[in-house]
């Protein structure tokens, strides 16, 4: 267990070892580094949709979670919807929140840092009008979204900034939002 | 023809290798494609300046001798002094002898030439990590009104189209041209993604200075916590002006130059940036500030404090709040895009089967282990943070050589057992 400069273990509940040891293995065996992520959406009514994950591909193999996860979304009543669940954007804000936050305990955890507590708050400005189609130049997604983390752990201010700057620097959602990807959209 | 050791390449790397093998008393030749610092002198731009002070090319048995140590070097002043160095050690040189093929033999190697074919025992390449100026495969996507260039093309901004630039890349070589380029009055865009922010001076004395004496310059490729990435970080983003001026981002932006993220598509004939600008300025400005505590901390512990100016530190990078996200090439203006995105080695030439699939060479500081006899020489944190300099080759040249004396007493032995 590694141990804080105090000299007590510092445990995050990250298993940095076993990540370590994953990342020698696939520099070996790049192949097996090739993952590919699954969804599965359906229709319940109106702009109410429940999407599921249960299988991906990775190390080579079919792999799958240890229970089929669901999650809903709608739009709320102001958009003339029933509010069964989170608008997908808002969805797309968890999705950030949570892989910045895994990042910022893992790479913590990694620096031998004890976190006591980590919170942060996300904002996104839209300009409704781009998906209403009132104004062509307005784009739909978001205009520019806010993450402020709160963080109290047994370290320097510079050093807690760094633990959240290398934690976007590895992090796929915050490179799914900040970069372009090829989306291909088929009926079969 | 016959001799112990080929070096590769007659630059300041080759030299030192020379040097020291000529110290040790190991028989061998030195093969220029050119004449002595043929990079130098051939694929750079003119008025680039070497990076580290005058004082910091310190060579095996050579060293600065002018009057202004703390001046940096014009391009022409550092051929001419790597010419002086070449006198002073008077290898066995074959200029305009460019090596076609190194492969295996029986005995050790064979060189194929320009000149003809060398066998022996030891084969050290000294040709240096900055052969090819990389182009990432977006460069295929610029509208074709846009002229390309690389690092190794440009020459000054006068030869440039007319009209706004753009520079790819924000380590030393992107952020001078984008100095160079936007004080010509062609305004410059810049695309920014990981760099290492630099100070030319930090109180009162030049970087270099403190990277040598902290000695941090020394610190060896064995000893660093994360070797691969030490070996791949973008260069300091330092020039070596007379007036010593910073050309870190914020710099830049106070020149006009326009900072934007980095370069991640073009589609349509418009350009697509990151949207990780600010989080790879607060990398850079925390990895500086690392950087200067680690000084003030040296500097505390060995009582220089009161010889140097106090401390400080830098303004963080001003990121303005909304950094555009896309540019439209033709609406503005911009003729021209440089690709300041790296550079690496060439080893076409080499038929030896020891490189990655990056393309590298897998050593172990420099002594390629799959290929017994085989040396490299003035990479990137070869063996020490400082390799790459002309002031941290010697260093390395002399514990290569020492390898290789070593390989070539062993591989004597072997054949005079397997004789009798």
């Amino acid at each position: 267990m590694a141990k804080a400069k105090a000299g007590k273990p510092v445990n995050n509940g990250v298993n940095v070892e076993a990540l370590f040891g994953a990342q020698e293995a696939l520099k070996k065996a790049p192949e097996a580094a090739k993952f590919k992520w699954r969804a599965t959406v359906e229709w319940v009514k109106g702009t109410h949709s429940r999407t599921t994950v249960e299988k991906f591909y990775g190390l080579g193999a079919e792999q799958k979670h240890k229970e089929k996860f669901a999650f809903d979304a709608d739009h709320p009543e102001i958009f003339a919807a029933e509010d069964n669940a989170a608008t997908p954007v808002e969805i797309v804000l968890a999705g950030l929140a949570s892989c910045l936050t895994a990042g910022v305990a893992a790479v913590a955890q990694a620096r031998k840092i004890q976190l006591r507590s980590v919170s942060a708050t996300l904002e996104a400005g839209m300009d409704v009008r781009g998906i209403l189609g009132i104004d062509e130049d307005v784009r739909n997604g978001f205009d520019g979204i806010k993450v402020t983390y709160k963080i109290d752990a047994d370290a320097s201010p510079e050093d807690i900034r760094a633990v959240v700057a290398q934690s976007q620097k590895r992090s796929a959602v915050y490179d799914i939002i900040a970069n372009p990807t090829n989306v291909t959209v088929e009926v079969a | 023809m016959r001799t112990t050791a080929v070096i590769i390449g007659a630059g300041q790397a080759g030299l030192a290798m020379s040097w020291w093998l000529a110290a040790r008393s190991i028989d061998h030749v030195v093969l220029e494609r050119g004449e002595v610092a043929s990079t130098w002198r051939t694929e750079r731009w003119p008025s680039l300046t070497l990076l580290t002070p005058n004082w910091q090319s310190r060579l095996p048995g050579f060293g600065y001798e002018g009057d202004d140590p703390d001046g940096f070097r014009t391009l022409p002043e550092t051929v001419a002094f790597l010419e002086r160095y070449a006198r002073l050690v008077s290898p066995p040189l074959r200029t305009h002898c460019r090596v076609t093929a190194v492969r295996r033999a029986p005995d050790g190697y064979e060189v194929a030439t320009e000149q003809g074919v060398w066998r022996c025992k030891a084969v050290v390449l000294a040709t240096g990590g900055f052969n090819i100026a990389q182009l990432p495969k977006l460069s295929e996507a610029v509208p074709s009104g846009v002229a390309q260039l690389t690092p190794v093309q440009y020459r000054n901004p006068e030869s440039l189209a007319p009209g706004a630039v753009m520079v790819v890349g924000a380590a030393a070589t992107g952020a001078q041209l984008a100095d160079e380029i936007q004080r010509s009055g062609r305004p410059v865009t810049l695309a920014v993604g990981e760099h290492v922010r630099a100070s030319r001076t930090y109180r009162g004395k030049d970087l270099q200075w403190w990277m040598d004496a902290t000695g941090l310059n020394d610190e060896r490729y064995d000893e660093v916590e994360n070797l691969a990435r030490a070996r791949s970080l973008p260069s300091f983003q330092l020039a070596g002006h007379p007036d010593r001026r910073d050309i870190d981002l914020n710099a830049l932006t106070s020149l006009g130059v326009k900072l934007v993220g980095r370069l991640a598509a073009i589609r349509d004939g418009k350009a697509q940036f990151s949207g990780s600008l600010r989080n790879v300025c607060e990398l850079a400005d925390l990895k500086l500030n690392r950087l200067l505590n680690r000084i003030d901390e040296w500097a505390a512990e060995n009582g220089v404090r009161d010889a140097v100016d106090p401390p400080h530190r830098p303004e963080p990078t001003r990121v303005e709040a909304s950094p555009p996200l896309g540019l439209d090439f033709d609406r503005a203006g911009i003729r021209t895009i440089i690709w300041a995105t790296g550079f690496r080695p060439d080893y076409s030439w080499l038929d030896v089967p020891v490189l990655d699939r990056k393309g590298n060479i897998r050593h172990d500081g420099g002594v390629v282990t799959e290929a017994p006899g085989l040396y490299l020489l003035g990479l990137t944190f070869l063996r020490r943070r400082k390799s790459s300099l002309i002031d941290g080759v010697g260093d390395d040249a002399r514990d290569l050589s020492a390898h290789l004396a070593a390989h070539v007493r062993e591989t004597r032995l072997g054949e005079a057992a397997g004789l009798a």
